[in-house]
């Protein structure tokens, strides 16, 4: 073995996806060890939750994965709902279903976009990803005004109903974004460097995943079928019928394709939920200001795995402790096991396909 | 001598204003590819960019990192572009406008060409960054591996044409072009990947991997030796173009227009397909790309020339 140089990859690099920061020890080319810093986004986001009302803290959750504020919304508001008993009407719950895989599609358009421009494709994956993305994102905008961190659900239901004409958008989406999978398939999952480069690359055994308690299109392209919205419906995720695609291998490339057919599962999704939005009501009738007391804690599948909020309550008209379990933080750990004795660039390969989001990795 | 003089003025004028033309031509091309406009807001349908961004450059503070090894940092952008200006000495673009017809300018031009790997390595070494030193060391293997290769496709055009001057090879096209031969198609083919990672483009960009290496050897590199390093890419993608165009496209030759046009407009249609190439494609991994060169290309080429000088002979 030569000497080894030491390289300080972040947390300002092209492939890190934020401030993450790793100092690799390379032989060479190769890969020998691995060490993550993490902190660099740190806004101490739990804490800010012991000062808030509950309904304050909602737009904080945006700012946990950022790219699925929506989901994370729901997560928050799930567990604070689970907590105070408070009931939510029909259709607020299909709202949120809907909302919630909308989401779930931009947040997976935009992790194949980065992993395809992590693996040097240039710009153009990531730009036809984006382009899609912005249909959706133009939607949530006119339905709660925001294009990136939406506040849109509200403890009892949401913010406020769906414009007009949103169903049909949605409906035109759906159609839009079938042919694009095609697209994708075309130009990525089946073009021959791509399955070169992410073909074998960084395989997380079953056992490994568990271990780390690794969740979401990660722990499925490992061969795990666990998917809370399966294993424990909440909302009324039990009513529609899809399938949960797994991976066989655990390589990056699996990560990439699972990510792929799970937008395909959640348009429909969508497409059953549209047809069946009862009347109604979408937000109940709750207090402006909730007071309770108990422990609870509850999980949702987010687009990067599971997202748990443990809420302690004192009968306060705050929670005297929020904390939050992040999905990308648990995948992020597998890291380091995954890219010892990997070239630097199939650790970068690894590290876009584990598609972490610092947001909610440093809180 | 002024004629000389004017003829290398020529040239730099000439290198300037189509490195300019591809950077433009690229971000349109990728504009396209991926649904944008590209620069609309100089000039018609943004031409006046790349001026723009030449003062940008010009004006730039010069930063010179700490600890740089002054003499390679220095010299590496010349050592770069000066290879580059020396290989138009030998591009035929027309039958009338060569600069010097050397009668061995096929030997001549890939030499000068792998002269660039010298300014790159200097370059990646001299700006003592482990980014730079890497993307120097990877440009450095995969240059001289697919000089091979490269170099036996081209053996097999003048082994067919019997001469190793530029316009001697055009000249024995004159009954149809190399590339419509069946062993010489496969020569373009290798002549063509192996180009490709010559110039370090999209799907062999390795050296300058972004995601990966941020930009590789240049990555502390501002304003104009930058801009260098810049003008030399395009130029080189120029030149290996150019260098097709003559060997396998029948260079100058053509109906109606002009040679100058001809061979122009071939030269940017293999430079237009290079393009299109790097906007779709994504990177292969360094191992990859070497074993791909030393265990398909040099086998396959040194086969193709063996069968055809075996047809040749008999």
């Amino acid at each position: 073995m030569g000497d080894l140089v030491t390289i300080n990859m972040g947390p300002q690099h092209p492939s890190t996806h934020g401030v993450l920061y790793l100092e690799l020890q390379l032989d060479g080319e190769v890969v020998v060890g691995c060490k993550t810093h993490l902190g660099y986004l740190h806004r101490s986001i739990e804490k800010i939750a012991e000062n808030r009302t509950y309904t304050q803290f909602i737009p904080f959750t945006d700012r946990l994965d950022y790219l699925a504020s929506m989901n994370n919304n729901l997560g928050y508001c799930l567990a604070v709902e689970k907590l105070l008993n408070v009931a939510v009407t029909p259709r607020a719950q299909y709202l949120r279903v809907i909302i919630a895989e909308l989401n779930r599609v931009v947040s997976h358009l935009v992790a194949i976009g980065t992993f395809a421009q992590d693996l040097g494709a240039y710009a153009t994956p990531l730009f036809y990803a984006f382009s899609d993305r912005e249909k959706i994102v133009e939607l949530f905008d006119s339905i709660c005004g925001s294009r990136l961190t939406y506040n849109y659900m509200r403890i009892g239901g949401v913010s406020g109903d769906i414009p007009a004409g949103t169903e049909q958008v949605i409906k035109d989406f759906i159609k839009y974004e079938r042919k694009q999978l095609i697209e994708y398939n075309e130009l990525l999952t089946y073009n021959a460097i791509f399955l070169a480069r992410s073909k074998n690359i960084g395989i997380l055994s079953k056992e490994a995943a568990i271990n780390y308690s690794v969740t979401g299109p990660i722990l499925r392209a490992s061969g795990v079928k666990w998917d809370l919205r399966k294993e424990e419906p909440y909302l009324v995720y039990d009513q529609f019928n899809f399938d949960i695609p797994v991976g066989t291998v655990g390589d990056s490339w699996d990560r990439f394709k699972v990510k792929l057919d799970e937008i395909e599962q959640s348009l429909r999704i969508i497409e059953q939920a549209i047809g069946a939005i009862p009347e109604g009501n979408p937000v109940s009738k709750v207090n402006r200001v909730f007071r309770g007391t108990g422990e609870i804690y509850l999980r949702t599948e987010n687009p990067r795995g599971e997202l748990g909020f443990y809420l302690v309550a004192e009968g306060g008209f705050n929670p005297t402790r929020c904390k939050i379990r992040s999905p990308s933080f648990s995948n992020l750990s597998a890291l380091e096991e995954l890219i010892k004795g990997l070239n630097i660039s199939d650790a970068v390969c690894v590290l876009g396909s584990l598609d972490i989001v610092m947001g909610e990795i440093d809180r | 001598m002024i004629p000389m003089l004017l003829s290398g003025l020529a040239a730099i004028g000439f290198i300037a204003f189509s490195a300019m033309f591809l950077i433009w031509l690229e971000r349109k091309i990728s504009a396209w590819i991926q649904n944008r406009m590209g620069p609309m807001m100089t000039g018609f349908h943004g031409t006046l960019q790349p001026i723009a961004d030449t003062i940008k450059l010009l004006l730039k503070e010069d930063i010179v990192p700490k600890g740089v090894d002054f003499l390679s940092w220095w010299l590496a952008p010349f050592f770069v572009t000066v290879p580059v200006v020396m290989a138009f000495l030998v591009i035929p673009f027309s039958p009338k406008w060569i600069a010097l017809d050397l009668n061995v300018g096929v030997v001549y031009i890939c030499s000068v060409t792998s002269l660039c790997v010298l300014g790159i390595f200097m370059a990646g070494w001299g700006s003592n960054n482990k980014y730079s030193l890497l993307g120097g060391m990877r440009s450095a293997a995969q240059i001289i591996s697919y000089e091979v290769p490269l170099l036996l496709s081209v053996l097999l055009v003048v082994m067919e044409a019997g001469t190793l001057s530029m316009q001697g090879i055009i000249h024995a096209q004159s009954h149809g072009w190399f590339i419509l031969k069946p062993h010489l198609t496969l020569a373009f083919l290798i002549y063509f990947i192996s180009a490709t990672a010559e110039v370090n483009r999209v799907p062999f960009d390795i050296p300058e991997a972004e995601s990966e290496l941020v930009a590789g050897y240049h990555t502390e590199y501002s304003g104009m030796k930058f801009a260098m390093f810049f003008v030399a890419e395009y130029t080189n993608m120029f030149i290996i173009s150019a260098i097709a165009t003559t060997l396998f496209l029948g260079g100058w030759q053509g109906p109606w227009l002009p040679g100058v046009v001809w061979f122009l407009l071939k030269s940017y249609g293999v430079i237009v397909l290079l393009m299109w190439m790097r906007w779709t494609l994504p990177r292969v991994r360094m191992d990859q790309m070497m074993s791909f060169a030393w265990k398909v290309l040099t086998p396959i080429a040194l086969l193709n020339i063996l069968i055809s000088g075996w047809f040749m002979v008999k």
